[in-house]
């Protein structure tokens, strides 16, 4: 089977066998990243323009490494340095640089659906690297890859996601490349951070962290987005560190080898302590270091396409 | 095809005086199970082990952009450093030569090998590049359209090597 697609969208319709295809090609690219000479030319000549309207520098910084180390040549378009302060539209962006021959764009929107829209009115390949709150599929296929490579196998863990779910463009890539990959997820969080319809994306809803941690192979934290305090999804960032935060001594309520899961950036002492995230579970810094093996196959996979 | 990697084997040690400072790479598929099977006669006659690795080209073919279908990628595993070592490149068939020029790049971006060289088991003529095995099994004239497969017990078949004639798309 090969890789057909034009665009990553979002994983909610993409393949099991699919999201294998690129963890595979993941896996051969882990190896170039520990060289001496980090480069293959897989991607010579080709074009890779980031444009990023939200602020990210893992992300981008993972997109244009994976590039780089294919050997394509890498842009960077930010909104605040580029004609789009000048009013330009998204999609006229899109076409100039399309008319400039590059051949991969890698859009980050706060407009759920942006990277649809590109993809539908053009002939770049397009990787969604986070839309509004919808999908942030090569974060969610990191997690996936390092979930294999600790436990071997994604089909029948038990994985728990905790945190604001409604917000979260991770938390629901990762709900649609767990189950489909066979494993049971349960989401904790308040209800005020739980959207009604979750449970029918097939996952089962818990507000009470110390029960539904018990016998978890991984714990996904998500980011507490410190931005949306104010309006008021929780009383204060005090209690949500006491009912939702991940401390040592709920950690023992969890499977013996458990994996501790970020997204990052981390807000150490808020949704997970600081002896967790510098703990021997912790997986976080492998979660990055994947994600430029993710982005890498994701990209020949592209590129590859006839 | 035993008898034939037997003298290979007996070529690479007497060529460089012993396996002291070789190392032996494998192309993927055909030629790992070949550079496994050096290593064992190699082992068996100078009673030490060479180092072994496995390269795949994929990433450096020259025809990435132009060809149809996706190739497979596997992973290259080279446990070891090539700086300064005498590698001999391991692969089934010699044709074009444009799968040892892959190699050959693939290798120097992992270090600087003291030498390369090249064994096959068939070498099948029609070349586009400048290149010349070191160690040849067997030269088996081709017509162009013609294809040869080399099948190993490896990989669930007797022992053969079989001329298969066109086949269409050349390698």
């Amino acid at each position: 089977m090969s890789f057909k697609r034009k665009d990553l969208l979002g994983l909610a319709a993409l393949s099991s066998e699919e999201m294998a295809l690129i963890l595979e090609a993941a896996e051969s690219f882990q190896e170039v990243s520990g060289r001496e000479i980090k480069k293959v030319p897989a991607l010579r000549g080709k074009t890779v323009v980031n444009l990023f309207f939200e602020p990210s520098t893992r992300t981008r910084t993972s997109f244009e490494l994976a590039a780089k180390r294919l050997s394509a040549d890498v842009v960077n378009f930010s909104p605040s340095s580029s004609s789009v302060v000048k009013g330009e539209t998204l999609l006229d962006t899109a076409r100039n640089i399309e008319s400039m021959q590059a051949d991969i764009l890698v859009l980050r929107h706060s407009s759920a659906g942006a990277a649809e829209t590109l993809a539908r009115n053009s002939r770049l390949s397009v990787i969604n690297a986070g839309d509004g709150w919808h999908e942030h599929p090569t974060q969610a296929l990191s997690d996936l890859l390092t979930i294999r490579e600790k436990k071997g196998q994604v089909r029948d863990l038990q994985v728990a996601i905790v945190g604001d779910l409604a917000h979260s463009r991770v938390a629901r890539s990762n709900i649609h490349a767990l189950t489909k990959m066979g494993a049971n997820v349960r989401v904790v969080g308040p209800p005020t951070m739980i959207p009604l319809s979750l449970h029918r994306l097939g996952v089962t809803v818990h507000h009470d962290f110390d029960k539904a941690i018990s016998g978890v192979d991984v714990v996904l934290m998500l980011r507490l987005q410190l931005e949306r305090q104010g309006r008021s999804l929780f009383p204060s960032i005090r209690e949500y560190a006491r009912l939702y935060g991940l401390t040592s001594e709920r950690m023992e309520r969890a499977a013996k080898d458990v994996l501790v899961m970020h997204p990052g950036p981390v807000n150490r002492g808020v949704e997970i302590a600081h002896d967790v995230v510098d703990g021997a579970s912790a997986v976080i810094l492998d979660q990055v270091a994947n994600g430029v093996a993710v982005r890498m196959g994701l990209m020949y996979l592209l590129s590859q396409r006839n | 095809m035993t008898r034939a990697l037997n003298r290979i084997a007996h070529e690479i040690l007497e060529r460089n005086k012993g396996c002291h400072d070789v190392g032996l790479v494998g192309i993927r598929t055909g030629g790992v199970y070949l550079a496994q099977r050096l290593r064992q006669l190699i082992g068996r006659i100078e009673q030490t082990e060479v180092v072994l690795g496995e390269l795949d080209i994929t990433l450096y073919r020259d025809d990435l952009s132009i060809r149809k279908g996706q190739p497979v990628l596997k992973k290259t595993d080279i446990p070891f450093h090539i700086s300064d070592l005498k590698i001999i490149l391991v692969d089934d068939v010699l044709f074009t030569g444009r799968t040892i020029r892959a190699a050959m790049d693939g290798l120097m971006d992992l270090g600087r090998p003291a030498e390369i060289q090249l064994a096959v088991l068939i070498d099948r003529g029609h070349r586009q590049l400048p290149i010349r095995a070191n160690y040849v099994g067997k030269n088996i004239p081709t017509a162009k359209d013609e294809n040869i497969q080399v099948f190993l017990e490896e990989l669930g078949e007797a022992d053969r090597v079989s001329k298969l004639v066109n086949v269409g798309d050349a390698r």
